[in-house]
């Protein structure tokens, strides 16, 4: 009997061996290596074999649908299409820093000892996370109705339709509504800091502030930042609202074409494929920003794709070379 | 000799609680203090209360002849400003039972983070001071490791030259030994001896006799918010006056 079958019953012939409950034993140069038959998931076969029908079946029926294929890459380059992409992005990107920033600043109120600034904060959170956000799109959008002018007295005076230009609609009512969200992600952050952290440096002399920006903050940034990727797809995706107030972006200057050349459907996967490129982008993005404050939390940090790719063409590099 | 931390009377609750009721004791400049006592005795939240972590309720606190967290005018007390007790804490180093070092920074970057943020030193006066310090406590090769690369007891010894870094008076050691495995405890001991012999003035709340009996100058017995015991720690653990004491001892020994 062979030395790495030591724990089991002398009797029993390794090839009988149920392969599913086997601890497997590195195999020495002398034993005999096991070569038992692997168990029959038949069921898989099954299931797959049913879920690549049902693909090729809704494959069929895209293909006999009255769709102009060619005009999908025929307008997806579009000047019209690719501005209004741009200002999607532009739209989320600066909705999603105004959310931050002012997240991070509504985070701190919340769990300030002082109660009228700890009660702001929450009532902040309470009216823009329990109302809409197509709701508060419309608030901006109409504001004009029942404050005709913005009066900031000797600074500035202005009509208010004048000031509320479809963009602005778009940035207050994306990031006022982003900020209450990102309060409450920023809060978790904080929170989940060790106390430990606080009192080792405000026993070093810390002042509060410097504490909270040079060790708390760094260190709640990697509970804060996958939801705030997430967030910010989310964004990206939610910003097609601001159509309701006029703005130009995407999904609304797809929509235009379509309209006018009766290509509803082929604008809308246009339109699709747009917000699938912009949204794999920052995905990627994300990777390497959480990566980046892993640092201190994992002994290594994970391998990039790139440092993937890299390592297995070393190892057959590495292969060839031993052959 | 002069004083360099001076308890009159010290009471500290939390809601009910009494933690500390009453304590008087003074530590002299130089010498090392240890602090022993049964858990819940009241020792750590003292050594709490010498950096204010801790309010104190009652009592006189003052470490160099200054009043910890307070200003007297006349029979008046008056609160400090959090800047005024940050810039106290300065000269008062602390060692955890949890090493607290900063997870997303390098030994190094540990070490030099106070001088830097705090004494706004520059980064070059810094770290000449934290690769000196990191030397002196054996870890002249880990300046570039995170803490999740050290062991325990590595991790106790940078967070003892993260303190020292600040150039402090008076060092105050919260149980370093007591969350590391039993081989580990002898090199931050000897890191601590070491201070001890450069006459760094030291308040060690510790469950180490060995320790306390070879380089403390004195001991005090805490139970129940209550100092029981007091003298030197040869004759305290030798020779205890005390049943709690002796029953204390008993166990530990």
């Amino acid at each position: 009997m062979t030395e790495k079958l030591s724990k089991e019953p002398a009797d029993t012939p390794p090839a009988e061996e149920p392969s599913g409950t086997t601890t497997v034993i590195p195999a020495s140069p002398v034993g005999e290596v096991i070569k038992a038959i692997p168990v029959r998931h038949y069921g898989r076969w099954v299931s797959g074999v049913i879920v690549i029908a049902l693909l090729l079946l809704i494959g069929y029926s895209f293909s006999q649908g009255d769709i102009q294929w060619n005009a999908i890459p025929a307008k997806i380059f579009d000047d019209s299409v690719v501005a209004g992409a741009g200002r999607t992005l532009l739209v989320s990107v600066l909705a999603m820093v105004l959310g931050v920033v002012l997240g991070i600043v509504l985070a701190v109120m919340r769990l300030s000892k002082n109660p009228v600034t700890s009660g702001v904060a929450w009532l902040y959170i309470w009216f823009f996370r329990g109302t809409p956000v197509y709701l508060q799109l419309l608030l901006w959008f109409n504001l004009a109705l029942i404050f005709p002018y913005l009066d900031l007295g000797p600074l500035y005076k202005d009509e208010m339709t004048d000031v509320m230009t479809p963009f602005l609609c778009a940035l207050l009512g994306l990031g006022l509504n982003e900020a209450a969200y990102m309060a409450e992600i920023c809060r978790a952050g904080l929170l989940a800091v060790d106390e430990g952290q606080t009192e080792a440096s405000q026993a070093l002399g810390m002042s509060q502030g410097k504490t909270l920006r040079r060790i708390v903050i760094p260190q709640a940034m990697r509970v804060i930042v996958p939801p705030t990727g997430n967030e910010f797809i989310n964004m990206l995706k939610t910003s097609a609202l601001v159509y309701a107030v006029t703005y130009n972006e995407l999904l609304r200057s797809t929509s235009a074409i379509g309209s006018t050349s009766y290509a509803v459907m082929e604008m809308l996967f246009v339109a699709a494929i747009w917000y699938l490129v912009m949204t794999s982008v920052f995905s990627v993005f994300q990777f390497y920003l959480e990566r980046r404050y892993a640092r201190g939390s994992l002994r290594s940090l994970p391998d990039t794709p790139l440092q993937k790719i890299k390592a297995n063409l070393l190892g057959l590099s590495g292969d060839r070379s031993v052959r | 000799m002069s004083v360099m931390v001076q308890a009159e009377n010290v009471y500290k609750s939390f809601g009910h609680v009494e933690v500390l009721k009453g304590i008087n004791l003074e530590v002299a400049t130089g010498e090392v203090f240890c602090l022993v006592g049964p858990s819940g005795s009241g020792k750590s939240t003292f050594l709490r209360c010498i950096n204010h972590l801790e309010k104190v309720n009652a009592g006189r606190l003052s470490v160099d002849g200054q009043l910890v967290g307070y200003r007297q005018k006349g029979d008046k007390l008056y609160e400090l400003k959090d800047s005024e007790v940050a810039r106290q804490r300065r000269e008062i180093g602390m060692v955890f039972q949890r090493f607290n070092l900063f997870p997303h920074m390098t030994a190094l970057e540990n070490v030099m983070e106070a001088p830097v943020q705090v004494k706004g030193e520059s980064k070059a006066t810094a770290r000449e001071r934290a690769v000196k310090l990191l030397d002196r406590v054996g870890l002249g090769d880990k300046a570039g490791n995170y803490p999740t690369q050290l062991s325990g007891g590595q991790q106790q010894r940078v967070a003892i030259a993260r303190a020292l870094a600040m150039e402090p008076k008076l060092m105050l050691f919260d149980e370093p030994t007591s969350a590391l495995d039993p081989e580990l405890v002898g090199d931050v001991l000897d890191v601590m001896r070491g201070l001890a012999e450069d006459g760094m003035t030291m308040i060690v709340v510790t469950h180490e006799m060995g320790f306390a009996r070879e380089v403390g100058d004195s001991l005090v017995f805490m139970d129940e918010g209550v100092v029981v015991e007091s003298g030197h720690p040869r004759d305290v653990l030798t020779n205890p006056q005390h049943d709690r004491t002796k029953s204390f001892l008993s166990k530990v020994l």
